[in-house]
């Protein structure tokens, strides 16, 4: 429940940016790194910006990159997860030998050698995140038909003469949601912190526009004077990581019905 | 009262007034607690053996488990009294318990091969509660283990028990789970289906040992089945149960002969169902013509030669055991396996042998009804799209009409309204079969292959079934190949069979052809094991068998 709020908050906060953000997203309006007063309320940064403004603008950058990329993910990695199950043979084979190479390169730095390559622009982040954490989704997804796919029903759908998408969509689909939509929350934990992680390493979102792992980055200077502004969006993607993950336990205990019907409450 | 008795005229066990309760979670609602057992009292004398007997649900292993003091999964005996030699069990606790499972009372579950660790060999298991409790040492049990393996009948008893599970047959392993629950000596041993997963031909071995060895070691029993016909060889009283209430209880041969309540008669005169044979048309519907299957490519023949042919609107029974090719057949007719050799002819052209090869019609008109109607139906699809969508798919009726013409069949199959909307999850067994039953009447096929569609039933439900299946073929014309391995059924419904053995049919006719003497050896054996509901029946067939063999 804490957690469905804080995330229901996230989103409200990324939506509502604009109105809610006392300053502009780039305005320079104080000194640099002032305390938190009554005027800016988590203070200034290294630049003299509203902080609290930039840590509702972020919330939006941050969240759209990682649910885009998510999405992304879980389109591919699941259609193409199921349809390598249901289809088998070679396909299969050259599918999953495929994902099992991109599995092996340490997805850090593929992302970095990418970026280094590709411009940083937020598209591109999207599609960067989305391939590499469908490779994820394949592998889950593809077990998951397996078992599915060997099922009687899905054998008498067959004898019917049904084509592959019927099967995927209306056979597989329905009985692999319980599975995949735990493993939705876990990607997009991940989207947020390989993307915090990126934006560290300066290759992620550029300035002006910054999402919470940039704000860290340009804050972190701060900490050695004991100002706080750099632990303010940490703490803010630690919050978001962990609201997430209960929403997504919570999703998971709810819906373990795996007799299928309207399940359990 | 107990004391006054005497030591002879004390029961081993007795039950009094059990009552056993478990808290159920319906969806959406408040979990609330049911009664499973409700006042069942019971007596068991040592040395004799009560067959409880009864539908799936009708607490039969709950009872035999509470001779154990034990609830399974959430379940607890909140009432009643079990004595044994006038203690009560419930009353000694945790320690008190441990004492007396496998020491004095022991189990023997249903399934064998999911009983049995899979990594520690046979004999280690056997000895292991004899151990444990103490009753002998090590040398002392495994001598005690060989000579009950003997007296089992089992291969080479003396290195039998270091084998591991998989290295035996099922029959076997069963035989091997009686010998561990007799080694410790125990006073009573719970027998919880033990050969009902298991082939006729082996059930009646496995019984005939069973019942052989609780005469000789005077142990009492108590034993579970759902199958009159086997209860009533080897128990000597008889206690029938339906919904955790006592029906009926009395000697074996009261209850068979001359049952008082009408539950117990339907069980009784179970597969009572007349059906007059039809003869063959001249054109068959369904020609196999000698088809040879293997699978991936292997040389081992999984079918080998069959040749059948079935009429329109008739019943071709495929019987066998497990492993002689039935199902593998069924999946050559469907087109799920391509034959390695022979052709399958339908309405006289010859199917693609390949499932993708086949045009819509082809598999319209060929439908499958599957044993397990759990998982034979998307349990995420209302039984409306279960039944709709095969209309919709071959005939591209949508919408309203759709609706009405599943209603018609949920009427066709005495399900009615109300279903419609239901998931599978929400269905009895009986009612899971019926509605695959309609989804494959939906596409109007000319075959239906029905692959063991009542083993996994009970008798009465399973008889409802067969029956709307031959009400159904009269109205509809449709032809049926029942494949199963139950010839009770097989000689209440068919018209025409086929025996499997190894991968070959062995014998094949018309069932008055097939059924009638003399016969070969194979089908023989396979007739005689049918358990026969009549006392003395087992022991008759096994000396039968004894005469044949020697006559050899």
């Amino acid at each position: 429940m804490i957690g469905l709020t804080l995330t229901i908050g996230f989103v409200l906060i990324a939506i509502l940016a604009p109105w809610i953000a006392p300053f502009g997203n780039a305005d320079v309006v104080g000194d640099v790194w002032e305390p938190m007063s009554g005027k800016f309320l988590l203070g200034t940064d290294n630049l003299g910006r509203d902080l609290l403004s930039r840590m509702i603008y972020g919330t939006r950058v941050t969240l759209v990159i990682a649910g885009l990329a998510t999405a992304l993910s879980f389109t591919m990695g699941s259609i193409l997860g199921f349809t390598a199950a249901v289809i088998g043979g070679w396909p299969d084979q050259w599918l999953s030998r495929g994902v099992d190479l991109l599995m092996s390169i340490p997805t850090l730095i593929f992302a970095l050698v990418v970026l280094s390559v590709l411009p940083s622009t937020i598209p591109v982040l999207v599609l960067v995140l989305g391939i590499l954490d469908s490779t994820r989704v394949f592998r889950l997804s593809r077990a998951v038909a397996a078992d599915i796919n060997v099922m009687d029903f899905v054998e008498a759908a067959k004898l019917r003469g049904e084509k592959t998408p019927w099967i995927v969509f209306s056979e597989i689909l329905p009985n692999a949601l319980t599975p995949l939509i735990s493993e939705l929350g876990l990607r997009f934990i991940f989207a947020v912190l390989f993307l915090s992680a990126l934006s560290f390493l300066g290759l992620g979102v550029q300035p002006p526009d910054a999402d919470w792992g940039g704000m860290v980055k340009e804050n972190k200077e701060g900490i050695v004077f004991g100002i706080p502004a750099g632990l303010i969006p940490a703490a803010a993607i630690a919050v978001l990581t962990i609201s997430v993950n209960l929403v997504a336990d919570w999703i998971l205990t709810r819906t373990t019905d795996l007799k299928g019907g309207r399940g359990n409450g | 009262m107990a004391e006054a008795n005497g030591a002879t005229g004390q029961p081993l066990l007795e039950i009094r007034n059990l009552r056993i309760e478990a808290t159920v979670f319906p969806p959406g609602e408040k979990p609330r607690d049911i009664v499973i057992v409700d006042n069942v009292s019971l007596t068991l004398q040592k040395g004799k053996v009560l067959g409880l007997i009864g539908e799936s649900g009708a607490g039969k292993s709950t009872i035999g488990l509470a001779a154990l003091g034990y609830g399974r999964g959430g379940v607890r005996i909140t009432g009643g009294q079990v004595l044994l030699r006038g203690i009560d069990i419930l009353l000694g606790g945790k320690k008190g318990l441990r004492s007396v499972r496998g020491r004095r009372v022991a189990y023997v579950a249903q399934s064998a091969a999911a009983a049995f660790n899979p990594s520690h060999r046979l004999m280690d298991q056997v000895v292991e509660a004899t151990l444990h409790h103490g009753l002998a040492d090590r040398a002392q049990a495994e001598q005690r283990a060989i000579g009950l393996f003997r007296k089992l009948g089992l291969p080479d008893p003396e290195t039998f028990g270091r084998r591991f599970p998989h290295q035996v047959s099922g029959g076997q392993l069963q035989r091997a789970m009686t010998a561990m629950a007799l080694c410790a000596e125990p006073d009573l041993i719970v027998f919880d289906e033990p050969t009902t997963a298991l082939d006729v031909t082996t059930q009646i071995d496995v019984l005939a040992s069973i019942k052989e060895a609780i005469r000789d070691t005077g142990v009492a029993a108590l034993y579970i089945t759902h199958d009159l016909a086997v209860v009533a060889q080897v128990s000597d009283a008889i206690m029938v149960l339906r919904n955790g209430k006592q029906v009926e209880y009395g000697a074996t041969g009261q209850i068979i002969h001359q049952p008082a309540m009408d539950y117990t008669r339907a069980l009784v005169s179970v597969r009572s169902i007349v059906h007059a044979a039809q003869q063959p048309a001249p054109t068959p519907l369904l020609e196999v013509r000698n088809v040879d299957a293997s699978y991936g490519g292997s040389s081992t023949k999984v079918l080998d030669g069959i040749s059948i042919q079935l009429s329109v609107g008739q019943t071709l029974a495929v019987v066998g055991e497990s492993g002689s090719g039935k199902s593998t057949l069924a999946r050559v007719m469907t087109g799920l396996l391509a034959p390695s050799r022979g052709e399958i002819v339908f309405e006289r052209k010859i199917l693609p042998a390949r499932l993708v090869d086949r045009s819509k019609d082809d598999l319209r008109e060929l439908q499958m009804i599957y044993q397990m109607a759990d998982v034979a139906m998307n349990p995420r699809h209302t039984v409306g799209k279960i039944i709709g969508r095969p209309l919709e798919f071959y005939f591209g009726i949508k919408g309203d009409a759709k609706r009405r013409r599943v209603q018609e069949l949920l009427d066709e199959i005495e399900m009615g309204s109300g279903y419609i909307d239901r998931y599978p999850a929400e269905l009895s067994g009986g009612q899971k079969q019926r509605v695959c039953i309609a989804r494959a009447l939906a596409a109007k096929p000319k075959l239906i292959i029905c692959d063991e569609v009542t083993s996994a039933l009970d008798p009465l439900v399973s008889d409802g079934i067969l029956k709307l299946l031959l009400n159904l073929q009269k109205i509809e014309g449709v032809a049926y190949i029942y494949i199963t391995h139950d010839l009770a059924t097989v000689k209440a419904i068919a018209d025409s069979i086929a025996v499997m053995h190894q991968g070959k049919v062995v014998r094949y006719g018309t069932r008055s052809e097939v059924l009638t003497p003399p016969f070969d050896d194979y089908t023989d054996l396979l007739l005689s094991s049918v358990p026969e509901m009549e006392i003395g029946w087992l022991e008759s067939a096994i000396e039968r068998r004894r005469m044949d063999s020697a006559g050899h």
